[in-house]
């Protein structure tokens, strides 16, 4: 459902988001998918790597990625400066092992807006979800 | 070389992985240096580091262990592919959260896994290797830390 605006409604008439998962792991991004709590957040999509999460990005328009860092073919980095190029308002959400100050810097300035280390709990992903979608 | 206070790093990061992922704190035991070839189980994570460091982690656990890491962690698949997915994001995390300490220059790999009949843990000459022995529940496993 979508309001008069073109924005994607709930049924309660409250804004729904979209969301797509990067992650290498089946474990982690099942994981996201299970833990996160949100009846306005709907997933659209799950990735395996930064290239498959640029064709899945233009195929289901997402409001909200979470996205791993070490990944074959194209790691987070490059895909976070490659998404938020094609949609400045995105809203990404670093979930990565790094765990130094400059790998999450270099994201935030690329363009994430969110780092969450692993391993997580789930009221830590939800409370980083939340902030991001504030 | 590996210092005692690079492998305090690689023992803080095991308990906070088996505390914050399994639910359920992990003993460590005290590191040991590896002679010859160690004895692994069936699934071994392997996590390659170069950059300022070069080397390689490796984390080893039975199925049987997997199998109830998988659990607590509220998965229901306990394919081979998933015992395979899971170990190597266990040696990812441990190596990623490794970074805190040694910096962004110590780079990972993304991982890859042995599992079947008795991998082999090759060891570089002149290289010194150590074992953190892991019991969690009635499991043990092991993470093997081999650093220049």
């Amino acid at each position: 459902m979508r309001n008069s605006n073109g924005t994607a409604m709930n049924g309660n008439g409250k804004r729904s988001f979209k969301l797509m998962i990067v992650d290498d792991s089946n474990i982690m991004r099942r994981r996201i998918e299970r833990s996160q709590n949100f009846e306005d957040l709907q997933v659209v999509g799950t990735a395996g790597n930064g290239l498959e999460a640029l064709e899945l990005f233009k195929k289901t328009d997402p409001d909200v990625v979470t996205m791993d860092l070490t990944m074959p073919r194209m790691d987070g980095i490059e895909c976070i400066g490659q998404l938020v190029a094609l949609k400045p308002a995105v809203r990404i959400l670093v979930i990565s092992a790094l765990a130094d100050k400059a790998t999450a810097v270099e994201a935030m300035e690329r363009g994430a807006n969110g780092f969450l280390n692993k391993p997580f709990t789930d009221r830590q992903l939800n409370e980083a979800i939340a902030d991001l979608m504030r | 070389m590996l210092y005692e206070q690079e492998l305090k790093t690689f023992v803080e990061g095991t308990t906070n992985f088996f505390e914050v992922a399994a639910q359920q704190p992990a003993s460590i035991g005290s590191p040991y240096l590896m002679e010859g070839s160690p004895a692994v189980h069936e699934y071994t994570g392997v996590i390659n580091i170069s950059g300022k460091r070069e080397g390689v982690v490796y984390f080893t656990a039975s199925k049987a262990m997997l199998t109830v890491l998988l659990m607590k962690m509220q998965e229901n698949d306990f394919s081979h592919e998933t015992m395979r997915d899971l170990v190597g994001e266990v040696a990812n995390t441990i190596s990623g959260n490794a970074r805190r300490d040694f910096g962004r220059d110590f780079v990972i790999s993304v991982p890859s896994v042995l599992s079947g009949e008795k991998p082999q843990i090759p060891q570089k000459p002149g290289v010194r290797s150590f074992i953190i022995p892991i019991n969690w529940r009635s499991h043990s496993a092991k993470l093997i830390v081999s650093l220049s």
